[in-house]
């Protein structure tokens, strides 16, 4: 079967960092409400449009309903995108509980320490000279320094497992059954035999490759280039290979 | 200590219902105190196969939801008297079922019996998932050919992820039952081999339970075959099964095709 035969579209899966206001309301709430208002009435543009991220940990004990603190918030037009600091499951039947999940436990800490002061803009300023917020790759630059930059699984990644990991590497020490899927920011590493898919190079792009002890995969992609088995042929197949991009290609080479 | 066991596959089909009965006979038959729970609600086979379809007044979604206490449904047999079982509803589906409800019904249970073995229904949805649960062991039925192992390796998958032990930090004890398994086949490679099944699922192997007509007759007949014929090739798995399942250290030897001299002269298939 040629490869001209099968043109379908590419399925392209790129990562992007945006910087996100972090708002974490304190107790008791309703003098702090009136201190956002009160900040808000001074810098009514700041906010305006900027994904805000709503870190309750501050209020979430003392009966505090957390569904109505974020409807408070969203009814002062802040735009929330994501929780943090909090259980998910406390959202349940709020309207709240579809919110993305964000950082929990540990890596909690760690981005605090990446976290960055933002100076809200004072009274009488426009929009648009607005605090200048450095580039996005810096921001992640120093996050990603607190955070490890390879995901090791030392078992084996069963049928209908995802593991997605987007800052940095993944190392399977193990198979990776078929309907299984590795989806990573860099390189992908299965100690093992590949039977599942292993989609490599999310953040870094066409420099990342996929290594295994077994060739047997359903899907191989680099940075959007993808091939299926048909296409790397039977003399790949149960080899130790390494794939990496050529030129808008995979290239399929033994390791051996 | 009692053990929750569960047995399950993903894949229907494979022999999770004569599975559930037989070991669970083979253990009583041991002097082991064991109840079967059959947690296919709407479907249910067991008491068919354990041949206590007319006995059936109340069943586990009835003490699920506090129609009927636990003893009014349990089902003692008529063989053996430490083997119980608990049907399922057929009128019913699996949405009758709580978690509540299941574990308060094992926590009776554990009092009880030594073994209580739950017959999982096919498939990933809430009946499996209910069945697996509160396992401390589970059984993962597969027959040697791809889409059940593809499955089995699904449940594999779920046990680590989705029981109370899974959740807790445990790791819970799998072990691998692979079920009409022709040695003739796998010979000539139509069937997965032994050895490639095993290297998909990496989990340990309790025994090797090959194809016979023996248990399509115990089943018609309403009785495990572990009971209706023990001598035969299918019970002798399940036997030495239950045997590992106790601890003994048995080795596993891959059923082979057994042609005895006359067989031989006359031609005739071996009667297993």
């Amino acid at each position: 079967m040629s490869s001209e035969s099968l043109k379908l579209p590419k399925i392209l899966i790129r990562g992007r960092s945006f910087m996100a206001l972090i708002v974490a309301p304190e107790a008791p709430l309703e003098p702090w409400l009136a201190a956002l208002d009160e900040q808000m009435s001074r810098s009514a543009g700041f906010f305006a449009d900027r994904p805000i991220v709503a870190n309750l940990a501050a209020i979430h004990d003392a009966n505090q309903n957390l569904g109505a603190v974020l409807d408070a918030l969203a009814s002062r037009d802040l735009r929330i995108v994501g929780l943090e600091g909090v259980d998910h499951a406390l959202l349940s039947g709020t309207g709240w509980e579809r919110l993305p999940k964000l950082a929990q436990g540990r890596e909690m800490r760690a981005q605090a320490m990446a976290d960055r002061e933002v100076i809200v803009p004072g009274a009488a300023e426009p929009a648009e000279s607005a605090v200048e917020l450095e580039p996005a790759a810096a921001a992640t630059a120093d996050a990603k320094s607190a955070r490890p930059a390879s995901l090791l699984i030392d078992r084996a990644v069963r049928s209908g497992q995802s593991i997605v990991f987007e800052d940095g590497d993944i190392i399977v020490v193990g198979s990776v059954s078929s309907g299984a899927e590795l989806i990573a920011g860099g390189s992908i590493h299965v100690y093992g035999s590949l039977r599942g898919r292993a989609i490599a190079g999310i953040r870094t792009g066409g420099t990342a490759r996929i290594f295994c002890r077994k060739l047997m995969a359903e899907l191989i992609a680099i940075d959007g280039i993808y091939d299926m088995a048909e296409h790397w042929g039977d003399n790949r197949h149960g080899c130790a290979v390494q794939v990496e991009l050529d030129a808008d290609r995979l290239k399929v080479s033994p390791l051996e | 200590m009692s053990k929750v066991l569960v047995v399950t596959s993903g894949k229907g089909g494979v022999g999770k219902t004569t599975t559930s009965a037989s070991l669970g006979a083979a253990l009583a038959k041991a002097g082991q105190n064991v109840v079967i729970i059959d947690f296919d609600v709407g479907l249910r086979n067991l008491d068919l196969v354990m041949g206590a379809e007319r006995r059936v007044v109340f069943d586990l979604v009835n003490v699920v939801q506090g129609d009927a206490k636990l003893a009014q449904a349990l089902i003692r047999d008529k063989r053996i008297e430490t083997l119980s079982m608990l049907p399922a509803s057929q009128t019913r589906d699996k949405d009758a079922l709580t978690e509540e409800g299941v574990d308060r019904i094992i926590s009776e249970l554990r009092d009880k019996f030594d073994w209580i073995i739950c017959d999982s229904p096919a498939g990933i949805e809430k009946g499996a998932m209910m069945a697996m649960r509160f396992a401390d062991v589970a059984v993962v039925v597969t027959n040697p050919e791809i889409s059940s192992v593809r499955d089995s390796d699904r449940i594999i998958g779920m046990l680590d992820s989705k029981t109370r032990q899974a959740e807790n930090g445990a790791k819970l004890e799998k072990h691998l039952l692979l079920t009409r398994f022709d040695p003739a086949r796998a010979a000539r490679g139509e069937m997965l081999k032994v050895e490639d099944v095993l290297e998909i699922l990496a989990i340990p192997l309790l025994g090797i339970v090959p194809e016979s007509a023996e248990v399509l007759t115990a089943s018609n007949l309403g009785c495990p075959v572990t009971l209706n014929n023990p001598e035969s090739a299918p019970a002798r798995a399940y036997i030495e099964a239950a045997r590992r399942l106790l601890g003994e250290k048995i080795e596993i030897t891959a059923p082979v095709e057994r042609r005895g001299l006359m067989s031989r002269i006359f031609g005739r298939k071996a009667m297993a």
